[in-house]
């Protein structure tokens, strides 16, 4: 679909401009995830052991913090309605913004957190199943929080209130990634859980835009 | 081939702002919405885009009401409301592109930047732009994409004289192509094929 490609496009141009989302998130991850040791102390069994839910709790954590402006710019200049009137399905329009989302926030998270993973002692063996577990998990993270988003969109200060939404969505993400990883290290079979996350990512792509563009329809009215 | 409105009532929140409004706009026509602050022309302007429902009657385009098929007639409009739907750290040219690729696919901009005399702005941010400045880049929308039914919201504020004239041109070139106008402004826009449909006078009555 080329329309769709032309908001991605223009989402990731605006991301390379402004700059701002992308590092800040990245930022958040890597300070959050660098407490631990500190707050753990340096003994290296406590830190390994919490560290897939603590690179998981920091990786939800993460992906909030761009999600509030992902329709509300669009929503205060007049480019949503313009984008709405463009006759494009508004799922379609969802699924772009989404896809643009985890490409400037969700992709760099899965980058660096096996360098954070590094600083946790994460066992060796957990570290290909911790990036798979990202790999399906961050998008299913931006999708699930595009319905809060959406919701939130015509609120000025509906971040706290976005929060509250979309962290109870994001648990199933944060149990299953856990247990992926804690497999791996464990050495039992990963495959069950990626299988189980896999359709978690699906289930988003086939759910979550329609929520968000009913949401968006009550925003535009 | 009309745009007809019938017996058209629209309500916000929970006032009633126009009832039984009837009109009809052929190929080629424009109508221009006169009538005090809040007597509902930008509503109506955003029920003709559907961007609002109607609280009764219909809006039928060739006797089809334009709800039966939401996305054929946003395809065949082109709104330009208050907002100028730029994004402050693209360019003109990027903003405009935007717009064009996503409603032809092609991305052709620089006529329409010819057109509202801003072919000099092409690589500044908008966020360095005046309000004429945006506006007009904003106008420039509609001659990227090739719309049938032009929707303006007072698309006069902020131009200067010079905007106003490349504005009428821009509309009186639409109508000799067969392109119908509906437009809200409280200047003298047009000429013998325009009608003008005085709103808020049974409000007030």
């Amino acid at each position: 679909m080329k329309a769709l490609a032309v908001i991605v496009y223009r989402d990731l141009l605006l991301a390379a401009r402004q700059g701002s989302a992308t590092l800040l998130v990245l930022a958040f991850f890597v300070i959050t995830v660098t407490l631990f040791p500190l707050g753990l102390g340096p003994a290296p069994g406590v830190l390994a052991l919490a560290a897939p839910g603590v690179l998981w709790v920091a990786a939800l954590l993460s992906a909030l913090i761009a999600l509030d402006r992902l329709f509300q710019a669009d929503l205060e200049d007049g480019s949503l309605e313009q984008i709405a009137l463009s006759g494009l399905p508004l799922e379609l329009v969802v699924l772009a913004k989404a896809a643009a989302h985890w490409l400037s926030t969700g992709l760099p998270l899965v980058a660096v957190s096996p360098l954070l993973a590094l600083t946790l002692n994460l066992p060796a063996d957990g570290y290909l199943a911790l990036i798979a577990a990202m790999l399906l998990g961050t998008p299913a993270l931006s999708l699930i929080g595009s319905i809060g988003a959406a919701l939130t969109a015509n609120l000025r200060r509906g971040g706290v209130l976005l929060s509250l939404l979309v962290l109870p969505l994001y648990l199933p993400v944060l149990i299953f990634g856990v247990l992926t990883v804690e497999a791996a290290v464990s050495e039992l079979a990963v495959r069950p859980y990626l299988l189980i996350m896999l359709a978690g990512f699906c289930g988003a792509v086939a759910l979550a835009p329609w929520a968000t563009a009913a949401a968006l329809r009550l925003a535009l009215e | 081939m009309t745009l007809q409105a019938e017996a058209l009532a629209c309500v916000r929140g929970e006032r009633a702002v126009f009832a039984g409004l009837e009109f009809s706009l052929g190929a080629g026509h424009a109508l221009v919405l006169k009538g005090p602050n809040g007597a509902g022309k930008s509503s109506l302007l955003r029920l003709l885009a559907t961007l609002l429902t109607p609280a009764a009657g219909r809006i039928t385009w060739d006797g089809v009401d334009i709800r039966d098929d939401l996305e054929r007639h946003r395809r065949r409009l082109a709104y330009v409301g208050h907002q100028d739907a730029l994004k402050a750290n693209l360019t003109v040219a990027e903003n405009l592109r935007f717009w064009s690729r996503l409603a032809t696919g092609r991305a052709v901009v620089s006529p329409a930047l010819d057109v509202f005399g801003i072919s000099a702005l092409a690589d500044v941010p908008t966020r360095l732009l005046s309000a004429g400045q945006r506006r007009r880049a904003a106008l420039a929308r509609l001659e990227v994409a090739t719309a049938e039914l032009w929707l303006l919201d007072e698309p006069d504020a902020s131009l200067d004289d010079q905007g106003l004239e490349q504005l009428s041109a821009v509309i009186d070139r639409q109508l000799r192509r067969g392109g119908r106008v509906v437009v809200a402004t409280h200047h003298e826009i047009g000429d013998a094929s325009t009608t003008v449909l005085r709103l808020g006078d049974a409000a007030n009555a």
